[in-house]
Order: C-alpha cells, then structure tokens, then sequence
C-alpha cells in the first residue's frame, strides 16, 4: 500500500486501541496525516485501575494517563464524537456540523456501559455505570458520602467490572450487596465452576453475593436519590449506591447507514484487521481494533466474537498499523489473554474459557490458594485460568496454541492427582454468539 | 515521566518494586499496582524499574510533545 505524505488517516476513538494504532503508525514510518477523533474530552487513559486502584482510592483520575513512546505530530479532536461517515466520499461527520476527510480510516470506538432499562430509575442520584474517568470521579464522590453515612453500595451484575468494583468498596469498608442473574460471578467469562470458586472467596471477604437473583426495582425518595432495591428474591435492600455492572454496548449507532456491517456486538472485520460489508466484503480502506471490533480468531473454531480485553486492543492495533503500511496482510493470531484483580486475587486467563465445553482443575485447589483451570472443548484444549499463579500461564498458553487434547497432560508433580473433566457449565448467551464448526479439530 | 505495565506480561517478580517503591506496589500476593504519571523525582528509579522488569513489561513515555486539541478541521 502506498503511503505518500499526502495520505490522510483518521482514527475514531482516542483510547488504548485508537493511540496505539497511532503510535505503531508512526514507528512503521507513516509520514501523512494522522487526525484522531475523541467523544470524550480527556487525552487517552488507562480504564482497567479506574475499577481498582482509582475506585479503592489510591490513584486520582488524573494518575491512570497513557504514555506515548514517539511523538505523533497529530490533529486530536477531542469531546467531540463522530455522529456519521459517508465511505464514498470518504468523510466522517462530527457532532459540531465538522466534516474530516481521510484516505484511510481507522475505528476504535469501543463499548459503552449497558444502561439500567429503566430511564426514571438510571436518573436516581445513587446510581452508577463504570466505563469512563468521569464516571469514575462521580462514583468515588458518592462513595466517600456512604462511607461516611455507612450505606450500602448494590453492585448489579458479578462480572468481572462489578466484581472489581465490589472488591474497591470493600477496600473502603463499605458494606456491599452483588447481584447475579446466573449461578456465579464470572460465570460469561469463566464458566459456573470456577466463577462459584471465586465467589466463595468473595463471600469471605464479606460480599453479600445473591446469585440468580435481579433487581426488579430500584427506588429514590422525594429527592430524587436512590433508598431501596427490591430483589427477585422478595427481599428489600436499603441502598445508598447502586453500580449498574450489566454488560456493555460497541459504540457502533454512528456507523448506521455507513454499508459497514455493525451493531450493538460490534464492526465486522476480518482477522487482518478490516472491516467488511453486509456481503462480507473487505471494506477498502476501513480498519476495526479493539472492544469494537468483532471477528473470527484464527485459532478458535467459532463465530465472530469481540474480545474486551486491554491486549487484543494493543494487538489489533499493531495488525492495522502493519497491515496500513505492508503489502504482506497478516492476521492478529495473539492468543487472546486478559487479567483481573479482585479480593487480592490476580486472575490470569489465556485462550477462550467462554467456549468450553469442559473445564479441569489442573493445579491447586478450588477452595483455598493459589489453583489454575484448564478448558476443553471437543477434546481441544482451548483456554486457562491462572488464580494468584501468574507465572505457570505461559505452559498452559503453549497448549491452546498447539491445539492439545483434552484434558491435557499436565506435570504430574504439580496436578492434584486424578483429573476429572466436568461440564464448565457456561450459561448459554455466551455460547450462542458461537457457530460451532464440529469435526476441525 | 508516564507509565503502562502490560499486566498480561507481567509476572510478578517484583523487581519493579524495590527498584521504586514509591511508583509500584502489590495488593495481596501476585497483583501489580502502579501509578501511571509518577512524579519527575522518580524518574531515575522507574527507569531502573524498566530495565529490571524480566519481562519487559513496562512501558516509558518517550515522547516530547503535548497533547494539542485542534480546532480546525480539514477537509
Ligand atoms: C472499569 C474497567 C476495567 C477494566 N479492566 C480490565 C482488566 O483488568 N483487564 C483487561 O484485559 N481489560 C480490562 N478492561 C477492558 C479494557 O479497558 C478495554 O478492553 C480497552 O479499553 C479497549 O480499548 P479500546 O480503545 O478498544 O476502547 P475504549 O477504551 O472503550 O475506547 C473507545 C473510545 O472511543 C470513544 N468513542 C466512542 N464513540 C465515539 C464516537 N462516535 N466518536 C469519537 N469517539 C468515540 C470513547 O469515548 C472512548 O474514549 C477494563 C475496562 C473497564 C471499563
Ligand atoms: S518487574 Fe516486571 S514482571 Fe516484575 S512485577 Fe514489575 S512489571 Fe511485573
């Protein structure tokens, strides 16, 4: 592909995966114009502390910037969001009535908090989501005044956002409430037989977890500030906080219109990178990374997924730079990996865990320290959990990507003794996002 | 100076903490901690922190210019 000076790339989403696309761009040599456009108005930052180390109080907001290693000589259009984008005449459209042209476009909007599905309730002052710096500055406010009235904070949803955040008001020695449709936190992610693993340590650091329990209502008094919760269990909570951890939405409204194939699951692209049509054609010119991309991953035999995971947007954003820059398309075939800290807890994955069909102890004990779980699915390893274990991960990684059988054969020394497969017991939405293709492996 | 640790990346050894204190610390036994725009003081240190790290997880600021949000748009 050709890069002249007079080359023009603009890039939608001035986060992780927008600013590193950006800085691998000008580490290939880009010499063009490189403009990137931001709804938010901040310059780009790091959301995973603003769970952990921003909510438990140690860092401010303005503790968690990203670091740039080259100067980018760039345009930044920031707190201003892109409303449109016309690929014929090559324009994006801005909220203010802008128009910005490019060669080539980049689109790294990422995701977007679900909302609470009640307008009158979401708008209770108490009531919280958690994806942003000023979401983060708002709940830290409301989270010193019920320290000091020793109110309770209901975390809705025992993902991995509203276990970390349970985890950060624990710090604060609030007493906190987690509800969870299903039968255990994390269970999208890790499946039901790790994730009540981990629920069970969360009880001991004193969550008050109901699991397969919804909140039906959520109530404020005359001032418009939120008093109760009334539960599908029957019971009635006096709550002062509420964080709305239900999952999120790509920010892809925009694109309608635009030809791209795009929806609340995000921008199709292929595994090189680029975007495609409703006939899943590439796209020319148009490139997806990061939250808001949904693909197929080369070593995963499923339909296209989207991976909110901090290293898929540092690896996306490294493909489209190259793929930008190189007549040689390559793919992002990283194994996909992301951690979460909770509880004093590190946890480390490697692979697909949300598609297995089987899970196995491999190290350790479920009940107490350190243990590592391995999973299958059609007898093919395909993912690991590593729980306060960070350095045997990168074994395990080895076996999704060799595509090893399972259960794995695992250093006798370090496995529990018999290893005995069980159903990970995954609840069914995040099964349903994928196309089985039996019969590869 | 500005930060990021690769948290995939990292392993926690530690080597990032006794080089700077200040800047990293763990929470419970395995999870790395650090403040991403440490003070100038530190600068020395986090630079040593970032060649002990034996995983090359940690990232430093190199560039020179500000963040300058621009007004006009180009078309
Ligand atoms: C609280 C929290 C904790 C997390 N913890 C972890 C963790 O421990 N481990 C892990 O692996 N991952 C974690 N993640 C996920 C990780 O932060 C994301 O995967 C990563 O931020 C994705 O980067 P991105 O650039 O694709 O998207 P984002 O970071 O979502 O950035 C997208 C940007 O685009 C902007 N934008 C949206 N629409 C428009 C528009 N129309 N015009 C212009 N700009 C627009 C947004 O304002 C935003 O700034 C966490 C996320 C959150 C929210
Ligand atoms: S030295 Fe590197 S691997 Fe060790 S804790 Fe620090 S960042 Fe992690």
């Amino acid at each position: 592909m050709n890069t002249s000076a007079a080359d023009r790339v603009v890039i939608v989403g001035a986060s992780l995966a927008g600013l590193r696309t950006a800085e691998a761009l000008r580490q290939n040599g880009f010499a063009g114009r490189l403009t990137l456009i931001g709804a938010e108005p901040h310059e780009p930052y790091d959301r995973p502390p603003l769970s952990k180390t921003v909510l438990s109080g140690w860092l401010g907001t303005d503790q968690v910037l990203l670091p740039r290693t080259c100067d980018l000589h760039a345009e930044w259009l920031l707190g201003v969001p892109a409303t449109g984008l016309d690929p014929a005449a090559r324009e994006v459209r801005l909220a203010d009535g802008r128009a910005v042209a490019f060669d080539r476009l980049v689109l790294a909007t990422g995701a977007r908090a679900r909302r609470w599905s009640d307008p009158a309730e979401a708008a209770l002052r108490g009531v919280h989501l958690l994806r942003g710096r000023d979401d983060a500055d708002l709940l830290r406010a409301d989270l010193a005044e019920a320290v000091e009235a020793n109110g309770r904070v209901l975390v809705i949803g025992g993902g991995f956002t509203g276990s970390e955040v349970a985890s950060s008001c624990r710090d604060l020695g609030l007493p906190v409430t987690v509800t969870q449709r299903g039968a255990a936190p994390l269970a999208g992610a890790l499946g039901e037989v790790v994730g009540s693993a981990i629920g069970e340590r969360q009880q001991a650091h004193g969550i008050d977890l109901r699991v397969r329990t919804t909140v039906r209502r959520l109530e404020g008094d005359a001032s418009g500030r939120l008093r109760r919760a009334r539960l599908s269990d029957g019971s009635a909570l006096d709550v002062r906080v509420a964080v709305v951890a239900v999952g999120s939405v790509r920010d892809t409204g925009w694109l309608r219109g635009s030809g791209l194939t795009a929806d609340e699951r995000g921008v199709s692209c292929d595994a090189a990178c680029r975007a495609l049509d409703a006939e899943d054609r590439v796209v020319d010119g148009v490139y997806v990374a990061g939250d808001v991309a949904r693909w197929r991953h080369p070593r995963f035999d499923t339909g296209p997924v989207s991976f909110e995971h901090w290293g898929n947007a540092v690896d996306q954003a490294e493909t489209v730079a190259h793929n930008m820059m190189s007549e040689d398309v390559r793919e992002n075939d990283a194994l996909p990996a992301f951690w979460s800290d909770q509880f004093g807890l590190n946890i480390k994955a490697v692979g697909m865990p949300a598609v297995a069909d089987q899970v196995v102890l491999a190290q350790g004990s479920f009940e107490h320290g350190p243990f590592v779980a391995v999973y299958g699915r059609t007898g093919v390893t395909v993912g690991a959990v590593a729980v306060n274990s960070p350095r045997v991960l990168d074994g395990y990684a080895a076996l999704v990507t060799e595509r090893a059988p399972f259960p794995p054969v695992i250093d006798a020394l370090r496995s529990p003794g018999r290893m005995v497969p069980v159903d990970s017991r995954i609840p069914h939405p995040v099964q349903e996002l994928v196309t089985v293709l039996e019969g590869q492996s | 100076m500005r930060i990021v640790v690769d948290l995939n990346r990292c392993q926690s050894y530690g080597q990032c903490v006794s080089a700077a204190s200040e800047v990293f610390r763990f929470r419970g036994k395995e999870s790395l901690e650090y403040d991403h725009v440490p003070d100038a003081a530190s600068d020395a240190a986090v630079r040593r922190a970032a060649l002990a790290c034996p995983v090359q997880a940690i990232t430093l600021a190199t560039a020179t210019e500000e963040i300058s949000p621009t007004e006009a748009a180009h078309r």
